[in-house]
């Protein structure tokens, strides 16, 4: 019997669904072996995630936290790849929204926190926009590939910030770590409860609802979406592929430059080293959820949820079992993986083929 | 000739079925040893499908393959290869940076064992005398016009050793000329056993060329008929089921003011080559304008300029008397300039996306489907609806992905939309290329009816006996240059055949 691909007439709807959920399911076999093997009971260890994520008022509101960036991240880089734009530079202009919220608290302007916040979301977006329409710009002029331009770039957003709390933004009085003083109340978001969970999670839910709107049903989304799926036909169409490019990594890049400010001013409450966590950073992270979401906004809103979870429950066995943090990053490498092989199935269709059906006569 | 000789292929109820369609039902298809057997058919009637059968492509779902006499089974291309059997593609196979041998070469090479070049080189040499294929061994691709890559494949096919030859409508790029020449080497091929299966939808080649004619229509094979013992007219009718005129087209004799004039126009291709040279001419509402000449003579870029999808390097485009040289596609679509670009698939339309979104693609900008900033939807299906219905399309719905309708079909959107807008210049390229007799029909019958309202129309073809039916004045490019404009009532096949090989119009006159 051989194994072969047939080009399906049409995607497979279905399948568009049951990829990403059978993914998760097959990573989370695979890594079940992986801590099989290193003695660890796998039912345990998802037991204990499932449980703190989702199982606790406080694990919940942690993960609404994580997902809060996420979900921004997820926005920009859904609204990017729609348009077949790679951007993988969110984890930088993350950094670049942070430092750019913090620039406004580091003037010294003593505002209420109507106006403060404001111009620290303003700040944010305007920073990651820009660090965004840099690879967008090279590719427009250039055609330079932006993979690598927004990839690499990430790597310069991320010492830039190090250079300003390394230097002339440290705080004299944190004994040499390298962080900001704190924000003053009015540069901090309000948080809900007692929870960490802040109003930037408001503002991101915001935001996918627009952007719903702004990618199914306005006119340019209708643009990204043909420039995306046949360059060549946008062309045709009278539709302008150089500024949709540097409209969408403007709109791209200052979403996630929001994330970062609404990291730094609804969690961290100070710029610092690590805004984005060091084992899965939330820039990179978005990519798989993008991926996952279907480029679909709602779909993003779930995936960070789900993500999130992941990342509350990678930290508990941690704690609690003394595993490794980086199961976290083992899953995700797995789900990625699997949506990109399992994407073939929506496209084609494997066919077995019996030689018996087709008795020579 | 037929008579006696061995049957090469014989294909025995062979169906192929796709998800909702049969595309080859119960069909039987007997090939000679020495014959060309002409493959023949609408779009859509099965003819590709069962090609892809017999290379390999496909598996049937039922039905039996016998090559000399022996059933085989074709799993995959190799198969088909190692039966002898091979195929001529509309679109060729060669890397244009290598020469002819390594091309007819490449992939023959065993484990690491080097490929003796010379000795290859000189074979092919020999071949090419043999059956009369002329083309220079040692020639990159790259420097070989189409009709010589063409000739590049059929030799690839000889020299792996093939007996039976497919050719996928070979003589759609080739001037008149070269046509007669590739029947020439055909000629040959069958002198020395050579059995060929030829699909065309020229009728007067098949006349000429084939000793039987299989028609298909709706995957069944309908009748295989001696050439000898038919005419064009009886064929045409089995293709379609139904009669056909070949109509000759009135043309409007008053012709209202210029719409579209041209002056001195050059222009680069897409590596940066010149491709147009000095070009002008004019059309008047009233008039269609054929452009004749062989495929790559600067036909797309001169539709790209007077669309606004490339700008001129000089001389200068004027729309209704504006000078639009400098404007952007957008520009020329909001003056009224509709276009129906030759590649339909990647050009004209977004295969993944709806009918009713392809056909508001040119159009999602004016306040008719428009909601502020958002796509009025209901107006685009309201509109796709009145299409499908007023042009006849075949399609489950407005909502089915364009990437599921067949060839006739898709060009019918294209058309539909482009043809719907309150156009004023309507640039059409290779309109008819591929469609069956009975969409071919419609879209003349369609472009005439345009003209007669008053529309200016660009055709660009190269099929000369379409031009010269609907056509008022057509003008020959050749290497990017217009060698003339003839009275399309004065024209003559021959002599824009010699105008589109290069020569100039006072010299063929």
């Amino acid at each position: 019997m051989a194994m072969r691909l047939e080009l399906r007439l049409e995607r497979s709807r279905k399948l568009e669904v049951l990829v990403p959920v059978v993914s998760v399911l097959l990573s989370l076999v695979v890594c079940a072996v992986l801590l099989l093997s290193t003695g660890t009971n796998p039912l345990t260890a998802y037991g204990a995630m499932l449980k703190e994520a989702f199982g606790t008022s406080y694990g919940f509101g942690e993960v609404l936290v994580k997902a809060t960036p996420l979900i921004l991240c997820g926005l920009g880089v859904m609204l990017a790849f729609k348009m077949m734009f790679w951007n993988i530079g969110a984890e930088g202009q993350l950094h670049m929204g942070a430092w750019g919220a913090t620039a406004v608290v580091m003037t010294g302007w003593d505002a209420s926190a109507w106006l403060m916040i404001p111009a620290m979301m303003l700040g944010g977006f305007a920073a990651g926009a820009l660090w965004a329409l840099i690879p967008a710009y090279l590719k427009v002029k250039l055609n330079t590939n932006e993979i690598i331009t927004t990839l690499l770039l990430n790597y310069v957003a991320i010492l830039w910030v190090a250079h300003f709390i390394y230097g002339p933004w440290k705080d004299p009085t944190s004994f040499g770590f390298p962080m900001t003083k704190q924000f003053p109340d009015g540069a901090q978001l309000l948080r809900f409860g007692d929870s960490r969970v802040h109003l930037g999670l408001v503002f991101a839910l915001l935001i996918a609802v627009a952007l719903y709107f702004i990618q199914e049903k306005s006119r340019w989304g209708f643009e990204i979406a043909v420039t995306g799926s046949n360059p060549r036909a946008a062309e045709y169409a009278g539709m302008n592929a150089g500024r949709n490019i540097l409209l969408v990594m403007l709109l791209s890049g200052g979403l996630a430059g929001i994330a970062g400010m609404v990291e730094v001013s609804g969690i961290q409450l100070k710029l610092l080293k690590d805004i984005s966590p060091h084992a899965a950073p939330y820039g990179y992270t978005a990519i798989i959820i993008a991926w996952l979401a279907r480029r679909n906004p709602w779909g993003v809103v779930l995936v960070s949820i789900l993500m999130g979870g992941l990342y509350v429950g990678g930290e508990t066995v941690q704690i609690t079992m003394k595993l490794p943090v980086n199961i976290v990053l083992i899953i995700q490498a797995l789900i990625l993986f699997f949506v990109l092989g399992g994407d073939i199935l929506s496209r084609y269709r494997l066919v077995f083929d019996r030689k018996e059906a087709l008795s020579g006569g | 000739m037929v008579g006696g000789n061995k049957i090469a292929v014989a294909l025995s109820g062979i169906t192929k079925r796709f998800p909702g369609v049969i595309a080859n039902d119960q069909v039987d298809l007997e090939l000679l040893e020495g014959e060309i057997h002409t493959l023949l058919g609408e779009n859509g009637a099965g003819k590709s499908t069962l090609m892809n059968v017999l290379t390999g492509i496909y598996r049937p779902d039922a039905g039996t393959i016998s090559i000399w006499g022996k059933a085989v089974q074709l799993e995959n291309p190799k198969d088909a290869i190692e039966q002898g059997i091979g195929m001529v593609h509309q679109s060729f196979k060669l890397v244009p940076t290598h020469t002819v041998t390594e091309n007819i070469v490449l992939g023959l090479g065993r484990g690491l064992a080097p490929v003796k070049i010379e000795e290859a080189q000189t074979k092919v040499a020999e071949l090419s005398a043999q059956y009369g294929v002329k083309v220079d061994p040692a020639a990159y691709v790259w420097q070989l016009s189409i009709g010589e890559q063409q000739r590049v494949e059929i030799l690839k096919i000889l020299f792996r050793g093939a007996k039976i030859l497919l050719l996928d409508e070979p003589t759609a790029v080739l001037t008149p000329q070269e046509a007669d020449e590739l029947f020439v080497t055909l000629r040959s091929m069958r002198a020395k056993g050579h059995s060929i299966v030829f699909i065309s939808h020229k009728l007067d080649e098949v006349m000429a060329i084939s000793d039987r004619v299989t028609v298909l229509r709706g995957g069944k094979n309908v009748g295989t008929v001696l050439v000898k013992d038919t005419n064009p007219q009886s064929l045409s009718n089995l293709m379609v089921g139904r009669e056909i005129k070949f109509a000759t087209f009135p043309r409007k004799e008053a012709l209202g003011d210029p719409v579209l004039e041209v002056e001195g126009v050059h222009a680069l291709n897409s590596r940066g080559l010149p491709a147009l040279r000095d070009i002008t001419f004019s059309v008047a509402a009233g008039e269609i304008l054929g452009f004749a000449g062989v495929a790559g003579n600067g036909q797309q870029e001169l539709a790209e300029v007077i669309t606004g999808l490339l700008e001129p390097t000089a001389g200068s485009v004027r729309v209704n008397g504006v000078d639009m040289t400098r404007e952007s596609a957008r520009r020329f679509i909001d003056a009224g300039v509709s276009y129906v670009p030759a590649d339909r698939h990647g050009v004209a339309t977004v295969a993944d996306m709806s009918l009713s979104h392809n056909f508001v693609l040119r159009r999602y900008r004016e306040p008719k489907f428009a909601k502020g900033p958002f796509l009025n939807f209901a107006a685009a299906v309201g509109y796709a609806r009145r299409l499908i219905k007023e042009f006849n399309i075949s399609t489950p719905s407005h909502a089915t992905p364009i990437r599921s309708l067949s060839g006739g079909n898709l060009q019918k959107v294209i058309l539909a939309r482009e043809m719907t807008t309150r156009h004023r210049l309507l640039v059409v390229m290779s309109a008819t290329r591929g469609l069956d007799v009975g969409a071919t029909e419609f879209v003349r019958e369609t472009l005439n009816e345009h003209r007669h309202k008053g529309r200016a129309i660009v055709l660009i073809s190269e099929d000369l006996e379409e031009l010269l039916s609907l056509t008022n004045r057509i003008a020959v490019l050749f290497h990017g240059e217009i060698m003339g404009i003839l009275d399309a009532d004065k024209a003559e096949i021959a002599s824009l055949g010699l105008m589109m090989a290069g020569q100039a119009q006072a010299e063929v006159a």
